[in-house]
């Protein structure tokens, strides 16, 4: 049976079973590569999604539980047109090998949109899930900081 | 071309003057151009393995992968330094398998002696032993050697490309060549005609080619600058391609299960696994099995469902038996001996004060974010693959291997690498996937290995154990006779990458600590090869990674045995052994602060390690909170010469920092039952921004010659964390990680 979801506002549809963590299902059926898999234990938040407008780990969210609208990466912003936080992110030169940088964007995305004037305090509380071996957690926080700078004017 | 492959195998005697015979004997041969890799365009030129210029563009190729630390955009600023032209009107692109893009800087830490006092002849020798890396078909982005390896190469590429592109400017406006100057990607003549380089490539590709002269510093535009990244808006926007990422059209995804145990395979049954959602095939893949469906995570589900009766470990089963093994590696006679200065043997002099300490480091795991993976299409006659890798050649070759095709017949793709650390020079999941696709001939597949599988399936950082005696007397340290023993990385990782048996001293298994840049009047520095057989490789920094964490412990419990402040102390022997060494621990004593005291519920300490020619000092601020111990601040200065792009070598010293500090916490692979019992990043946890330090870094450059970036931040965070626990605490810990000693904030 087919499952229909909105990702990115675009309707899309799958017959993948129901159990089907939505993270493959954007990878491997919708071609949509920018989500990321870590570890598949919602340890590292490498594929953290928004799921109507907050932040998810789509390796816990099965196909037939997804509950409302789904935003990617690829849904933020483009290299054409970043999204506020990506330019920060850009700015602060924050990537390295840069495979959890999709997660982390969505995740202080999420942050932002409920406090736009994060603490450093609320900036540990809310990224701490995202894991980053390269070490670019200095680079996130000021990235963070900036961004929120810009977003509240 | 066999002959001098084979005499250098013979002569692979590392650490020894045997090699740089070999290296000679080949002279005729590695000076011979390699041949260029990139075919000549329609409309345009192929300048040398580095720059191809036609009607669409400007293409830069990187010779070394980009795996986070950056090469890709200053190996490019070094060319576009010379050729003109702006990072962001240029594609780089990666390098194929190739010789021309072998690594001349790799080898060039084998030569004898300690690196940091290497002068003019010494550090000539390493270049000679570097083209031996042609020889070898050594391209390998590793070692913090890309830009050793790049730094004139790169720059000679771009201004061989630009005067090319003048001389065929000059023959096009009839004016002489030294009426011309180039700017962003064009010739500009006297009379302010401009011809872009796209139009002038293909007459400029015809024009004889010239060793052009290099431009002095004064008149760098990008070198010494911190430029963009150029994989940054990719990264940022989720359109990076990496291994995982590619999706060649009909493509399948398989997952794998390999031996736990590492050996073989007795049997297994898939009865169950075939009929599951999505599953196409179950395959034997010899010592593993792969399910092949239409999506990852099926795969995945259906592996858990195959019965497998693997075979045993050909290593001790308990990780107290591997140690036991280590330790009997001292009574084995020692490989090297590559510090023996005054008398060690004689022990602690006369009216000394000795100290005696034994250290204990773990087995590791690297834990890339990205999960090993790989992706192959075979034809028959023909294979292309997509591997994230370190080591192109090396990994097609051993493709080739696997599929019966020669070496020509397989194009190997490297997109961006999630994160390498040394794992990704191991060929493994590479060969996997090439023994896949040739049973699965016609259709594309992608091998993808879980965070179970690849933390399980890992060449570790070898556990070691190291046995320290010193003696202080009148403020300063008189002996110091250090012995380490510990599987080696570089006998395990030769054999396996290209079937090679070294011999000889091995320096890399006692780097950092035999160069340990201390003048000590009795100082001897022993390695031992312990005898057993785990899977190990190169893991951030190598050996330097547990052999800085005995040194600079060590040197703490002298600096504390001598009544003076470990600082100063480290000064006291460095200053006139090693100045630039010496430099970095004043400017992070500066940065600091330090005094030598601290408050109530705060702890400090520093270390310091020379490795892969960069010295690099760290202080460390520990503070006692109601949660745990947190690491509150950490200074870095760093000295690797000049400073090619400033805001990369920040990123690296901290992100190298951080690499450190998780597995001086937190990390530690552990066996039972022949296998690892870590699974997943719960088991096996790593800094995270809760737990982050602050971080300052300060990059000095007065070291004449270039040092790596990569690796050398990582060794002395853990010693640094574990002298800052002693002033905290009173309590030294001698074993890694240091979670097993301390309560840490969560």
């Amino acid at each position: 049976m087919a499952t229909r979801l909105t990702v990115n506002g675009k309707q899309l549809n799958t017959d993948l079973p129901e159990d089907v963590p939505l993270l493959w299902v954007l990878r491997d059926e919708f071609g949509m590569t920018g989500t990321k898999f870590g570890c598949g234990v919602s340890a590292c938040g490498a594929c953290t999604v928004h799921i109507d407008g907050e932040a998810q780990r789509s390796c816990q969210v099965a196909l037939g539980d997804v509950w409302g609208d789904v935003t990617t990466i690829e849904g933020l912003g483009t290299p054409d047109n970043m999204a506020v936080i990506q330019q920060s992110w850009l700015d602060h030169q924050v990537a390295q090998c840069g495979w959890c940088q999709s997660g982390q964007i969505m995740q202080a995305a999420s942050l932002l949109a409920q406090n736009p004037t994060p603490t450093d305090q609320d900036i540990d509380d809310a990224m701490q899930g995202n894991l980053c071996r390269c070490g670019t957690y200095p680079r996130i926080r000021a990235a963070i900081h900036d961004a929120a700078s810009k977003i509240g004017g | 071309m066999a002959n001098i492959r084979k005499i250098a195998r013979r002569t692979f005697l590392i650490g020894s003057a045997a090699i740089v015979g070999g290296a000679a004997f080949g002279a005729w041969y590695v000076n011979r151009p390699a041949e260029n890799p990139l075919k000549t365009p329609e409309g345009g030129a192929a300048f040398n393995p580095f720059v191809l210029i036609d009607q669409n563009g400007i293409t830069l190729i990187a010779k070394h992968v980009e795996m986070g630390q950056g090469s890709r955009t200053t190996l490019a600023a070094l060319i576009a330094e010379e050729l003109d032209v702006r990072l962001e009107d240029v594609r780089v692109l990666q390098g194929q398998p190739a010789q021309a893009y072998y690594n001349s800087a790799l080898l060039g830490e084998l030569v004898p002696g300690n690196g940091y006092d290497r002068g003019g002849f010494a550090h000539a020798l390493g270049e000679t032993l570097g083209v031996l890396g042609k020889v070898l078909n050594m391209q390998v982005t590793g070692g913090s050697s890309a830009m050793k390896d790049g730094f004139t190469q790169m720059r000679l590429a771009g201004a061989s490309a630009r005067e090319a592109l003048k001389d065929a400017a000059a023959a096009r406006l009839g004016v002489a060549k030294s009426q011309l100057k180039t700017e962003n990607g064009q010739v500009i003549a006297a009379d302010g005609t401009t011809l872009a380089y796209t139009e002038l490539a293909a007459e400029a590709g015809q024009m004889d080619l010239s060793e052009p002269e290099l431009r002095p510093a004064s008149e760098w535009k990008y070198i010494g600058k911190s430029m963009p990244r150029v994989d940054m808006a990719g990264k940022v926007t989720g359109t990076a391609q990496y291994g995982m990422d590619v999706r060649p059209e009909g493509l399948k995804f398989a997952a794998l299960r390999a031996n736990p145990k590492r050996t073989g395979m007795t049997k297994f049954d898939a009865s169950a696994a075939e009929t599951m959602p999505g599953v196409e095939g179950v395959y034997d893949l010899g010592d593993a099995i792969a399910v092949v469906a239409n999506n990852t995570w099926l795969a995945m589900q259906a592996l858990e469902a195959v019965e497998v009766t693997w075979g045993a470990a050909l290593y001790p089963n308990e990780t107290d038996q591997i140690f036991a093994r280590i330790e009997q590696g001292f009574d084995l006679e020692a490989n090297s001996t590559m510090r023996d200065d005054g008398d060690a043997e004689a022990g602690a002099p006369t009216g000394s004060l000795a100290v005696e300490a034994q250290y204990k480091a773990p087995y590791l795991a690297h834990a890339a974010m990205e999960p090993l993976n790989a992706t192959a299409l075979y034809t028959g006659d023909a294979m292309e693959i997509w591997s994230g890798n370190q080591g192109p050649m090396l990994h097609r070759q051993h493709a080739a291997a696997e599929a019966g095709l020669t070496e020509e017949q397989v194009t190997l793709h490297t997109p961006y690498l999630g994160g390498g650390f040394g794992r990704r020079g191991d060929f493994d999941y590479t060969s996997y996937v090439a023994r896949l696709a040739v049973q699965m001939q016609g259709t594309p597949v992608m091998l993808t290995w879980s965070r179970e599988e690849d933390m399980r399936h890992d060449f570790y950082r070898p556990g070691a154990l190291a046995r320290m005696k010193g003696a202080v007397k009148d403020g300063r340290a008189v002996l110091l006779d250090g012995q380490v023993s510990a599987q080696s990385t570089t006998v395990q990782v030769m054999k396996r990458w290209m079937d090679f048996e070294v011999g000889g001293p091995d320096k890399g298994h006692v780097d950092a600590i035999f160069n340990a840049p201390y003048a000590i009047e009795n100082h001897r520095v022993r390695g031992y090869h312990a005898d057993v057989d785990v899977p190990v490789g190169a893991w951030r920094s190598v050996a330097a990674s547990f052999n800085a964490f005995f040194q600079d412990s060590f040197m703490d419990e002298m600096a504390h045995a001598a009544g003076v402040d470990p600082l100063e102390f480290r000064l006291q022997h460095m200053r006139e052994e090693f100045p630039e060494g010496a430099a970095c621990l004043e400017k992070v004593r500066e940065m600091s602060a330090w005094t030598g005291s601290t408050p109530e519920g705060v702890g400090r300490g520093v270390a310091f390690a020379y490795s892969f020619g960069t010295p690099v000092a760290q202080v460390v601020e520990v503070v006692q909170q109601d949660s745990g111990i947190h690491v509150n601040k950490v200074w870095i200065a760093c000295d690797m010469g000049t400073a090619l792009d400033p805001s990369i070598i920040e990123a690296q010293m901290f992100g190298g920092m951080v690499y450190g500090l998780s597995a001086a916490i937190y990390e530690e692979i552990t066996f039972s039952n022949g296998e690892v019992e870590q699974y997943n990043f719960p088991d096996f946890d790593a800094t995270r921004m809760h737990t982050m330090p602050e971080v300052e870094v300060a990059i000095l450059e007065a070291q004449e010659h270039l040092g790596g970036a990569g690796e050398p931040g990582t060794p002395p965070i853990a010693p640094a964390l574990a002298n800052a626990l002693f002033d905290l605490t009173g309590t030294r810990a001698r074993e890694l990680p240091l979670n097993k000693t301390f309560d840490f904030k969560y």
